[in-house]
């Protein structure tokens, strides 16, 4: 029964994310890409930090790896599909290299580490203007042409972005269900107990930060024919926070936390526009609210709230009974 | 006599100043249970670790079946058929016992990738069943194992140690913390698990009667050196270890 209603409301969003920019302009149509593109690079970082527990704050610079380097060849000719697959592959190595500091350094200190290689990514991005254009960046990068269809209206792009986002959602899905899954959260939550169960956690903690590094790649490469224009500032440390931000708010090792959290993070400074001047203050305010209260997350509300009106009163798992007072 | 599944060989551990172990020298046979005891400080953490690979011994060797196994990593040393279980509580508390249970057996079916496109389980559902049953753990299955009671997490530990079928576990305290209740059902668990299996157990414990009802030997450590070895009985008639450690 459970399984059937997660279906149905896995549907459900797919439904309402077609049916959403139906009758929307080109901003708004922009907006929800963004949303999707988000969403990617936090489900990435969400795989690092929510499943695996290890903290990375270099999610923006592997945005910026997968969004330069197909940039770099779809101006060069090649097609945006063809260019995806050097762009990937590319995030998978250097993810795995960044890995390695966190079978030394944990916590705090990984967090340093990861906030080095993203400040260090920007200058090369900004100093190595051969190749990367400096400060002016790139721009012009053409939108994927299938032949039977173009991405170039935003309309179309979005469903481009959708369809993608449905594939990697779907791939993460089947990863952290299957032992791999199992064995990050096992990585989380006491490491010194599963290598003894042998899982090797030198190579798990590896591929934590390969694979999601390699959907921060994903989200850049579809970054660069969004924008279409992509430059270092793109990428700095603040849009690494941004990403933590949206794992966090939509609540870290939950399956749909990222797209919470994203929803929150793209979409909400824009529902409060209306406000004007202010919206940066109550977006702020609301964000604070929300993590004093939900320190689990958005998708933790949901937890709390099923707790609060349908759970029943429970001291500890082995009491079948509740609590009496007589 | 069959040759020794367990061997240890002049380990010696210091830590600055300190001698923790002593040139301790002993080897463990198939299906033994073994106790090893001694008063706090007389090495018998220090020499686990050593053992487990946790801590690099400063002299002597580990062999386990005959593989030399001094400093290697706890993976690869439960790979080779070693489990453990933790002093502390050591479950992994938001999963449920039963992912808990699989968890401890999934490294042992396949390879990394065969694992990833194999089934979610990795086809080891009916046998964590049955361990959780023979721990009597069933009505607590999808139960995050975080939220159980202190006892019932120490045999969620132990169903674990026992998960990839190894011939040889090592009980750190297994009975710390753990209700009188609780404590006999452990024991009754562990001595039909030997009985069924075959396996061999090395226990570090305090608590004496639990020793002395579970062990088949007992090695005793006093600072950081063996001062006695034999059966129970020898053990609780022996005026050295009587004098350093039961007292009378």
């Amino acid at each position: 029964m459970r399984a059937y209603l997660s279906w149905l409301l896995i549907a459900l969003l797919l439904v309402l994310a077609i049916l959403a920019p139906i009758g929307q302009g080109n901003y708004i149509t922009y907006v929800l890409t963004s949303w999707l593109v988000f969403s990617i690079a936090a489900m990435g970082l969400n795989l690092t930090l929510g499943y695996a527990g290890q903290i990375s704050l270099a999610q923006a610079s592997f945005m910026a790896i997968g969004a330069y380097t197909s940039a770099l060849l779809t101006l060069a000719g090649w097609h945006w599909m063809a260019a995806l697959v050097p762009a990937l592959l590319l995030c998978f190595v250097v993810g795995l290299v960044l890995g390695y500091p966190a079978l030394r350094v944990k916590g705090h200190f990984l967090a340093f580490v990861t906030l080095a290689f993203n400040t260090l990514v920007f200058l090369v991005l900004r100093n190595e203007d051969w190749l990367t254009g400096g400060n002016y960046g790139l721009s012009g990068m053409p939108r994927p042409d299938f032949g039977f269809v173009s991405t170039m209206k935003q309309h179309n792009f979005y469903y481009f972005t959708l369809a993608i986002t449905v594939v990697a959602a779907a791939i993460m899905w089947w990863i952290v269900r299957s032992p791999w899954g199992r064995g990050f959260k096992a990585l989380r939550e006491n490491p010194i107990r599963a290598e003894s169960l042998g899982v090797d956690t030198r190579r798990i903690t590896l591929l934590a930060f390969a694979i999601g590094s390699t959907y921060g790649g994903l989200a850049g490469a579809l970054i660069s024919p969004l924008v279409q224009f992509i430059e270092p500032g793109s990428f700095a440390v603040g849009h690494s926070l941004r990403i933590l931000l949206m794992v966090v708010v939509g609540g870290a090792g939950f399956f749909f936390g990222p797209f919470l959290g994203a929803g929150v993070v793209i979409l909400l400074p824009e529902l409060l526009r209306f406000t004007e001047g202010y919206y940066l203050i109550i977006y702020s305010a609301l964000v604070i609210v929300m993590l004093v209260f939900t320190p689990r997350g958005l998708i933790g509300l949901w937890g709390m709230l099923r707790d609060r009106f349908f759970g029943k009163p429970q001291i500890r798992a082995d009491v079948e009974q509740g609590p009496k007072l007589k | 006599m069959t040759a020794p599944i367990l061997s240890i060989r002049n380990i010696t551990k210091s830590f600055g100043g300190i001698k923790a172990v002593r040139g301790v020298s002993f080897d463990v046979h198939k299906g033994e249970i073994l106790g090893l005891i001694g008063p706090n400080g007389s090495g018998k953490s220090t020499l686990f670790n050593c053992i487990l690979g946790q801590l690099q011994p400063d002299e002597g060797s580990v062999e386990v079946k005959g593989v030399p196994v001094t400093g290697m990593r706890a993976s690869k040393l439960n790979r080779l058929g070693v489990g453990r279980t933790f002093q502390q509580l050591s479950v992994f508390p938001q999963m449920t016992v039963l992912d808990n249970i699989i968890v401890a057996g999934q490294e042992h079916k396949g390879t990394l990738i065969s694992r990833l496109f194999g089934p979610t389980d990795a086809g080891l559902t009916q046998a964590a069943d049955q361990l959780i049953e023979f721990f009597r753990l069933t009505h607590l299955r999808d139960t995050p194992a975080g939220s159980l009671s202190y006892g019932q997490q120490k045999l969620v530990d132990a169903a674990m140690a026992f998960m990839a079928g190894p011939d040889l576990v090592l009980l750190d305290e297994p009975a710390g913390g753990v209700n009188l209740t609780m404590l006999a059902h452990l024991k009754e668990r562990l001595v039909a698990y030997n009985a069924e299996h075959g396996t061999t157990f090395v226990v570090i414990e305090h608590n004496m009667e639990f020793v002395m009802s579970l062990c088949t030997r007992i090695v005793v450590l006093a600072e950081g050196a063996i001062i006695a070895e034999g059966s129970p009985d020898e053990i609780r008639a022996n005026q050295t270890v009587i004098d350093a450690y039961l007292g009378g």
